[in-house]
């Protein structure tokens, strides 16, 4: 790689994937990706559906094996086999499916895998209701329905509730894939407000979209991929949008797209 | 005008504002329906049999025979619920019931002795020890190695009747214990009547103390109240329900023959009329409510029971959570080997004999109670209580109508059109819901 962008002032990523690859039969579906988070930093990760995007986060966080390939938390190489391993080094994830138990209730699912107990080894689902609470006042203070199943809850509630799941663990590293797909504006931004938020709190966060303009005001860096590749990673202070663009549509870096191409693109 | 709006009750209509207040007692519809179900079933019998079905001893025995079902049942809602499904239950307690038999007949005789004060508990202890290693067995094959739960089942299903075959030496076994028989029921097999009092109100209490626990804990975190009528309601109808139950357990007395028989051997000069012992509570309906009781807490009260239920909403955020999923569907599978093998004991005792078919076709009724009470095949749906009473309302409609000299296939016609009509009634019920 000729231009490494990085942050300026870190030196050690808080994750670093390095050479994954992903493949589904005869899909290729991730190939030779390296990428990488800084603390306090968002990385926008975008490019067409299909692109690889979802699979290479679902290697970070423990949902789907690599078929090859490292990853570095801290500078320090780990083996995530599952989900629980993630969720040792603080990686909390929105899945773009939401990955939630229709049939539970909000604080059911939030705690799914990391219920509270009492001291007797019960469910503490007081406990668990009133935590849910207290995260959805700081979420959606519009959310009601912490006894009914999820599955009767609106779409914008139920990513509510993901998101909830998400940041209510101490999360050191956040991925979000398409966290926005289902909300409406206001909410919108609200999910906008909280990635500012949990930034400044120096949490390192993936956030995925097909659309770059989800995560080009909130990213320092974006990197694009390309049927399964990554074309190149930038530092938004480098390139415009429509750069990018021209990368997610093109499969090129933006020094390669002739002018020609840009303009017929566009 | 103004009195219409003061009183939003009477424009509502009367179905809508009992309707409020019934929602504002929380309490589950499809559970109460059922209720309703089987009061409509049980005082429906005694209708037409001008009371006589009601007498005590019909209760009893219904629920006696209804017990190892209902035991099955409890477990089989954790493995639907998983999306799963059990169909060897049946052959399992034909197993261990088969083993029980063995034991006591004819290896105790010869090793410790015939009926002695422990053989019992050790044959029980031994029989939980198979079922729980035969639900490993099954579940390690379904969880691990991922063959389908109803090939597997379905194998066991026919394997473990020729299992019986075999260790039965091709008859009928008598267990032929004076200790283990009373796990059958019957008056001997029953713990009379003050017993059953205090069996009675400590389930009242446990029942009010809940109750009270529940509101003490939402007023601690702050949450909405469930109205206060309500949890009076509720408290005072399950107190009465609870008492009545052992009032009618306890207004069946022993039979004369055997209260004599009584009398003599424990030197009782017998009053005139003859000595009234009260039967009470039947052994068999105590492990079904005490099976209940545990198996509810595990589906509601503890993790492991929480986790079979998102594994039935949608197995991958199961596994996305952290979830042992397969860990878990095997403790499934240890559960309801252990419930086959309380319930042979149940089975067997109360034929005081393992025949060779014992247990034979259990796994439709179980699947039957299992789905009346409200369990879904969809997955992720179901409850214990509801299970309970699934095998209750079928009992009690098979007994009824044995009772009224229908046999057996034919109530195996009705028991069928029952269920369909149950689910088809639910299913048309949700579709509405929603
Ligand atoms: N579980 C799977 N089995 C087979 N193919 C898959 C699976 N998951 C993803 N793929 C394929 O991998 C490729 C990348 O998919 P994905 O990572 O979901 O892309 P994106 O999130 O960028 O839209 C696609 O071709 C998709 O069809
Ligand atoms: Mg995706």
């Amino acid at each position: 790689m000729a231009v490494q962008a990085a942050p300026t002032g870190t030196k050690t990523p808080l994750v670093a994937m390095n050479h994954i690859n992903v493949a589904f039969g005869g899909v290729h579906a991730v190939q030779d990706v390296s990428i990488d988070l800084f603390p306090g930093e968002v990385v926008g990760l975008v490019g067409g559906n299909g692109a690889g995007k979802s699979t290479l986060m679902r290697v970070l966080s423990g949902a789907h094996r690599a078929d090859s390939g490292e990853i570095l938390i801290n500078g320090e190489p780990v083996v995530i086999a599952n989900p629980r391993d993630a969720k040792v080094y603080n990686i909390e994830t929105i899945y773009q499916t939401l990955a939630l138990a229709d049939n539970i209730d909000a604080p059911a699912n939030m705690f799914l895998g990391r219920e509270l107990t009492t001291r007797w080894g019960t469910l503490d689902d007081s406990g668990m209701e009133k935590a849910t609470r207290t995260v959805m006042g700081r979420l959606n203070p519009n959310f009601k329905g912490f006894k009914k199943p999820v599955k009767s809850l609106s779409g914008g509630q139920r990513q509510a509730v993901a998101i909830a799941r998400a940041v209510h663990f101490n999360a050191r590293i956040l991925i979000m894939d398409e966290p926005t797909a289902a909300l409406g504006p206001a909410e919108t931004a609200q999910v906008r407000n909280l990635i500012r938020q949990l930034k400044n709190e120096g949490i390192g966060i993936f956030l995925v979209s097909h659309d770059i303009h989800d995560v080009y005001d909130l990213a320092e860096r974006v990197s694009v991929m390309y049927h399964g590749r990554i074309v190149d990673t930038v530092n938004k202070a480098d390139v415009d949008m429509d750069d990018i663009l021209g990368m997610i549509i093109l499969g090129k870096k933006s020094g390669e797209v002739s002018k020609n191409e840009l303009e017929k693109l566009l | 005008m103004t009195d219409a709006a003061a009183t939003p009750g009477r424009s509502r209509g009367v179905r809508q504002v009992v309707g409020d207040y019934f929602k504002a007692t929380e309490i589950d519809l499809r559970l109460f329906g059922m209720v309703v179900a089987l009061a409509v079933i049980i005082l429906g019998f005694g209708f037409v049999t001008d009371g006589r079905f009601l007498d005590p001893v019909n209760m009893l025995t219904l629920a006696v025979q209804g017990a190892s079902v209902a035991i099955l049942a409890t477990g089989m809602v954790l493995v639907i619920v998983s999306r799963n499904i059990d169909l060897s239950v049946g052959s399992v307690v034909g197993v261990v019931g088969m083993v029980y038999a063995v034991l006591m007949h004819e290896i105790y005789p010869t090793t410790i002795g015939a009926d002695t004060s422990y053989g019992w508990l050790l044959a029980l202890a031994v029989g939980i020890a198979l079922g729980a290693f035969i639900g490993a067995f099954q579940g390690y094959i379904i969880a691990y190695i991922g063959v389908p739960s109803f090939i597997v089942t379905l194998g066991g299903l026919l394997a473990f009747r020729g299992v019986v075959f075999y260790i039965s030496g091709g008859s009928t076994q008598a267990p032929d214990d004076k200790q283990f028989v009373v796990l059958g029921g019957g008056p001997q097999g029953s713990i009379g009547g003050t017993a059953s009092w205090i069996v009675g109100l400590v389930m009242v209490a446990a029942a009010i103390g809940l109750l009270y626990y529940n509101r003490r804990e939402r007023r601690r975190f702050g949450f909405p109240l469930r109205p206060i009528w309500a949890d009076a309601l509720i408290g005072t109808v399950s107190s009465l329900v609870v008492l009545g139950a052992v009032y009618v357990a306890n207004s069946y007395h022993w039979p004369a023959g055997l209260a004599t028989q009584y009398a003599q051997a424990h030197g009782i000069t017998e009053p005139p009329g003859g000595l009234q012992i009260e039967s009470g509570i039947p052994w068999p309906v105590l492990i079904v409510i005490g099976v209940t009781v545990a198996m509810w807490f595990l589906a509601t009260r503890r993790r492991f029971g929480r986790y079979v239920f998102a594994i039935g909403g949608n197995p991958d955020a199961a596994e996305l959570g952290g979830i042992n999923t397969r860990w878990t569907i095997l403790k499934v599978y240890i559960l309801m080997g252990i419930l086959a093998a309380i319930s042979a004991a149940i089975a067997s005792a109360r034929l005081n004999g393992a025949t060779l078919d014992l247990g034979q076709g259990y796994e439709l009724y179980v699947i039957a109670a299992a789905v009346i009470g409200g369990t879904s095949f969809a997955g992720g749906i179901g409850t214990i209580p509801g299970a309970v009473l699934g095998a209750l309302v079928m009992y009690s409609l098979k007994y009824g109508l044995a009772y009224e000299g229908l046999n057996s296939p034919g109530q195996d016609i009705v028991a069928g059109a029952v269920l369909i009509i149950a689910v088809g009634a639910d299913t048309i019920n949700r579709r509405r819901g929603s």
